[in-house]
């Protein structure tokens, strides 16, 4: 199929906004007004056009679909855009996710109204890109484009630190992308062709695959984050506004898992079983060694952005598992996790914007003037704590299953994050929510506006929906995921028989 | 029915909810509590459909939960003869306790709150028992775990209830993590999570070796451990028993249905279920009868000292619950399930009445401040009574009937275990110290003077200090102890009934020559396993011993506190080390406090200040970025000449790919 398509409406819809905005002139009460409509109703739009495409798309189908494409830069390069069952419920969740980042920021940001919302919808349409393209070049366009204006969202917009922040956040990424860049040059002139359709059928060689499998692990481990290159993430958070937060949690990490299901397992399968007890040692590092850290944080967001990694290990985990129950579950867990850490961020931002402090020690004994907030925070907590029930257990369960079975000891160690996280989620809410509401501050604190329960209402809906019947996310991905296990585990036993053979 | 009896609590639950605070908190207590009572009421149709009569099994589909590959998980509603028993018991109980919680709660501001929890407590709970595979036996685990954190934590206000309430999450989350692994294992090694599929397959597998965690063993050996670590959290036995006690945090109604009843029975209920794999693994049944035996003679010591009248009552629980593990483990596990059946009354009645007494001292709870209660509380008094004889196994009364019973199946299996040889010894003495700590408590309780022994706050163990008053909007002048009213008083005498008569009634069905009719294959009997016939043969003697153990405990309780009254003091004093080490629950507390909670936070501190702060960033992004910012300084002003800079680097990079691409890339 030719020609633009559903997609590239749903990835460049956002632009629209952003010309309108373009337009928007002076900072007066009435266009700063304007200008938050406009990017509120755009997203909204985009996520409608989204729900549309899930009318059309097909979870039976194991290959791409709605794929369009187009010559561009003079016949060299194609532009191609296409999803499957891996991809679409990451296009899904970053469209929904964007109306809640922009009524989060509704009375928050009130300084550059007109750039911030801007920076938001580019971010949008780069992130949707990651996830539609089907060209290597395209890919790399949207993913690295994607640093813009997240940076600028942490520079601009950000905390007292928000500069050491956005630097940390950019150097990381930086050197991760040289790398991948560099295997993405090597790919190119070994297939001569950067359509990710071809590239998933061509056979790398098998020494060439270890290199290009750790050019772009270093890219995704990063963007992950995965342990030892986490620490950008805890800063990152801290400095950034709440809807960046929620951005940064609920999508961009998303980014680096996806990067693993799209590029490292299909194409690189031999690499990736020669670096899979690699990734698992990384995962259950991270989720001990960040869950314990997590306990000890006396700031809320870097106490989520700390349990993230942890929630993240699982989910590197599970794909290395290779098997349909490990990287459904890993598909399962960062869908979950987007939703779950976003209102986690957004619990923070409730509380930050009346108080205009994260630290937990400020707090106590907010349930008894806000007892919709604890509501809400107790459903959001109990997810991250994969509490069955919640969207959080099933991903949770379905990756250690998967762990389990591909290695029993990995799977041992890591269920020790279900331990610890209840420990430490459990830990925060006492000191946030539970307790004596014994601090002058503190006395008035309004509970949930009506803005407010619009934000929070409907992810404690679906957290717990979600929970009780994964059955669309779960569908859609079935059948992508189990072509995707096939392929990984027929180069298994191929290397096996040839190994065999050798003796 | 069935969908009834289970999703009435869940609708009881979401009014109290939504509308709780709307419709108000009278009509919140009597919608809960009357859809609890419908439950109850269906509940026992079943049983005598299921379970009495001829009624066949079924297991309704109520809708997919999770599918993945060979994986498929479905919500269903297993109904058979023990899952019949275990509905009566928890809707039966869960219906009196919301009547009773009307009066104990009544000054309380969030009884709305409260009411939901309760109910969706006892949803929670029917989903674990009503489950037909692992997984959602696992969701209604942690779903009753949540239940009993909320609820152990539903003084939010107070530190030590909110430290009470995630003691007991993270806690049986231990106990979760051996579960969750033995479903990941029971999956691996069937196929299947579902019990009939995995019942199918189990003899198939059995003493079959595999490798598990780097070691070899026996396939349904580790699995059973594993699982039964669940059952261990959930069930505070011996190492994970430590937050029972410490729940007692939580208003007294939730004490006696969680916390006695019905949700710490899981852990017996589980095996129960599984008893199929269990059959197939002697290690693990051995294993199952030592903890039992264990937990039955530690928590047994522990509770001859305690003060505070809650506390007491939980050790005994602990203890009863090894109990029932001992006839679990020697391969009794009707006779097991009988006992949670009749201790579920038991239990709940002395909790209630202990209730009782609380609330009739104005939220009192420390022992040594009561006495000669039984004049001015005469009802109270009478139902504290009849739960002490059952408990202490009276004649025809109920733990006549079910306690006796597992002290001579594990006699019987001594002839072939020296497990079930201690297993016997310690149910035999814990079964003497039973009865001396329960008559301390109606003693110390009822008689003598008020006062008598008070002893003021400083010279306590540490665990008096804290839960010294839940007064809520209680003035103090007042202290004429008062009778309860009528909505607290009813639930005492139905539990009561139960406590005389469930042995009596039910023991010819349960555990008696004919009990397969009863049971219909629900509980696994291997073709060796003869401990249902063999435990009615025993001599005369083993039979009659627990009899003896309950009346020294009782004349050793006269003596102490009645006859010769200081008696226990001058004890205590004589022997300090002795007592302290068992005021203080063999400092388990202690011991878990300086090996896992202060290590935990000890080293997460220094993977963050030294790992992340000192290693990670320092040889890293700090490094790195002190130059680039050193370099910077002069080009880089974020607030003024914002983007080009950032878009620079990026460029360079997208536009050295296209030039090279353009040029050569393509052929």
């Amino acid at each position: 199929m030719t020609g633009f398509g559903i997609l590239s409406a749903i990835t460049f819809l956002p632009l629209v906004g952003v010309v309108i905005l373009m337009f928007h002139r002076g900072d007066d009460a009435a266009t700063v007004r304007s200008i938050r409509h406009v990017a509120l109703w755009t997203t909204l739009a985009t996520f409608l056009v989204t729900l549309l495409a899930w009318s059309r798309f097909d979870p039976a189908l194991a290959g791409f679909q709605m794929v369009e494409s187009q010559a561009w830069a003079g016949g060299g390069l194609v532009y191609k855009m296409g999803v499957d069952g891996m991809s679409f419920p990451f296009v899904v969740l970053t469209a929904f996710l964007m109306p809640f980042c922009i009524l989060a920021s509704w009375e928050a940001i009130n300084v550059r109204v007109k750039e911030y919302m801007i920076a938001f919808l580019v971010l949008e349409t780069l992130m949707l890109g990651v996830f539609c393209a089907l060209d290597l070049v395209l890919f790399y366009l949207f993913f690295e484009g994607g640093l813009i204006p997240m940076f600028l969202i942490i520079g601009v917009w950000g905390g007292k630190r928000r500069i050491y922040a956005a630097f940390k956040f950019f150097l990381y990424t930086l050197v991760g992308s040289l790398l991948m860049l560099i295997a993405i040059m090597w790919m190119a002139s070994f297939a001569h062709t950067t359509d990710i359709t071809v590239l998933l059928k061509t056979q790398f060689p098998a020494d060439a695959q270890k290199y290009l499998w750790l050019a772009f692990f270093a890219s995704f481990a990063v963007k992950m984050p995965m342990w030892p290159v986490h620490t950008w993430l805890p800063d990152a958070h801290v400095e950034a506004p709440t809807a960046g937060s929620v951005i940064l949690a609920g999508i961009l990490l998303k980014m680096g898992g996806y990067g693993f299901i799209r590029f490292s397992l299909p194409m690189f399968p031999d690499a990736s079983h020669y670096f899979a007890p690699l990734v698992f040692a990384m995962s259950v590092i991270a989720i001990i060694y960040t869950s314990l850290v997590a306990l000890v944080q006396e700031d809320m967001k870097k106490l989520i952005a700390y349990s993230s990694v942890a929630h993240m290990g699982f989910v590197t985990m599970g794909l290395f598992a290779m098997n349909q129950q490990g990287v459904q579950g890993a598909v399962y867990q960062m869908v979950s996790h987007g939703l779950v850490s976003g209102a986690l961020f957004l619990c923070v931002g409730v509380v930050y914007d009346r108080m205009h402090t994260r630290e937990i020690a400020a707090y106590g004994g907010l349930v008894r003037n806000m007892p919709l907030y604890a509501v809400a925070f107790m459903v959001f907590t109990m997810a991250n704590v994969g509490l069955p029930g919640t969207s959080g257990f099933v991903g949770e369960f379905l990756t250690l299953l998967g762990t389990f079975a591909a290695n029993s000891k990995v799977a041992f160690f890591a269920t020790f994050g279900v331990i610890l996280s209840a420990a430490y989620a459990l830990y925060l809410y006492r000191r946030a929510i539970f307790g004596v509401l014994d601090k002058p501050e503190l006395a008035n604190i309004k509970d949930l506006s009506g803005r407010e329960i619009a934000l929070l209402g409907p992810l404690v809906v679906l957290v717990i929906y979600y929970g009780v019947h994964p059955g669309p996310i779960l569908d859609a991905s079935a059948a992508s995921v189990a072509e995707l296990v096939k392929s990984t585990q027929s180069v298994a036993a191929a290397v096996k028989s040839a190994a065999l053979a050798g003796h | 029915m069935y969908t009834a009896i289970v999703f009435l609590p869940l609708l009881g639950f979401l009014i109290a909810g939504f509308v709780g605070n709307r419709i108000g908190a009278r009509a919140t207590e009597i919608i809960t509590t009357g859809l609890l009572m419908v439950s109850a009421l269906l509940s026992w149709v079943v049983f005598s459909q299921i379970a009495l009569g001829h009624g066949h099994a079924v297991t309704p589909v109520v809708a997919n939960w999770i599918t993945s590959g060979g994986l498929k998980v479905d919500w269903a509603l297993r109904i058979d003869s023990l899952t019949a028993v275990m509905l009566v018991v928890v809707t039966t109980v869960s219906s009196l306790v919301h009547l009773y919680s009307i009066g104990y709660m009544h000054e309380d501001p969030s009884r709305p709150r409260f009411f939901g929890y309760l109910s969706l407590f006892t949803f929670a709970m029917l989903m674990l028992v009503t489950a037909d595979n692992l997984v959602q036996m696992f969701f209604g685990w942690e779903g009753v775990g949540l239940a009993s954190y909320l609820l152990i934590g539903f003084w939010y206000e107070k530190p030590s209830a909110c430290a009470a309430a995630i003691k007991a999450f993270v806690v049986n989350r231990v106990g979760d993590f051996g579960f969750a692994l033995g479903i990941f294992l029971v999956f691996v090694l069937t196929g299947s999570v579902a019990f009939d599929a995995i019942f199918a397959a189990a003899p198939g597998l059995a003493h079959k070796n595999i490798e598990v965690f780097g070691y070899t063993w026996d396939a349904w050996t580790i699995t059973c451990l594993l699982l039964f670590m669940g059952a261990m959290g959930k069930s505070a036995q011996f190492l994970l028993h430590t937050w029972l006690p410490d729940a007692m945090e939580g208003p007294t109604p939730v004490s006696a249905l969680i916390h006695a009843a019905t949700m710490v029975t899981a852990g017996v209920f589980m095996v129960a279920r599984l008893s199929p794999l269990f059959e197939l693994s002697h290690t693990a049944l051995t294993f199952v009868t030592v903890i039992g035996a264990t937990t039955a003679i530690f928590a047994a010591t522990v509770g001859l000292v305690q003060n505070d009248i809650k506390r007491v009552i939980a050790y005994s629980t602990c203890s009863q619950l090894g109990y029932m593990f001992v006839a679990l483990g020697v391969g009794g596990y009707a006779i097991g399930v009988f006992h949670l059946f009749t201790h579920a009354f038991f239990k709940a009645l002395l909790f209630l009445g202990a209730g009782s007494v609380i609330h009739a001292m104005h939220h009192e709870q420390d022992m040594r401040n009561m006495g000669g209660l039984r004049k001015e509380i005469p009802f109270t008094f009478w139902m504290m009574t009849i739960g002490t004889l059952a408990l202490t196994g009276f004649p025809f009364t109920a733990g006549y009937y079910s306690k006796d019973a597992i002290i001579e199946a594990a006699y019987a299996a001594g002839a072939h275990s020296s497990a079930a040889v201690y297993a016997f010894l310690a149910t035999t003495i814990a079964a003497g110290l039973t009865s001396f700590y329960s008559w301390r408590l109606v003693f110390m309780t009822f008689y003598g003077e008020r006062g008598a022994n008070a002893v003021h706050v400083e010279a306590h163990g540490h665990d008096d200090h804290a839960h010294a008053h839940d007064d809520h909007g209680h003035g103090h002048g007042d202290h004429t102890p008062h009778e309860s009213p009528l909505v607290m008083l009813v639930p005492l005498g139905v539990l009561a009934i139960g406590a005389l008569f469930a042995g009596l009634a039910f023991s010819q069905n349960f555990i008696g020559h004919h009990f397969e009719e009863f049971w219909k294959g629900t509980i696994g009997q291997g073709p060796d396993n003869h401990i249902m016939h063999d435990m009615h043969d025993v001599a005369l003697g083993v039979g009659l011993a627990p009899s003896f153990m309950m009346i020294g405990g009782f004349l050793v309780a006269l003596w102490f506190y009645i006859l010769k009254p200081g008696t226990a003091r001058r004890l205590a004093e004589a022997n300090p080390v002795l007592y302290r080490f068992l005021l203080n629950k063999w400092y388990f507390d202690e011991l878990y406090d300086a090996i896992f909670v202060r290590p935990a936070f000890w080293i997460g501190r220094v993977f963050w200040k030294q790992g992340d702060g000192k290693i990670i960033d320092g040889l890293g992004p700090d490094g790195i970025s002190a130059r680039v910012v050193d370099i910077a300084k002069g080009a880089v002003r974020l607030q003024t000449g914002y983007l080009y800079h950032y878009a620079f680097a990026m460029l360079i990079g997208v536009a050295a790919f296209i030039t090279w691409y353009l040029i050569g890339g393509v052929r």
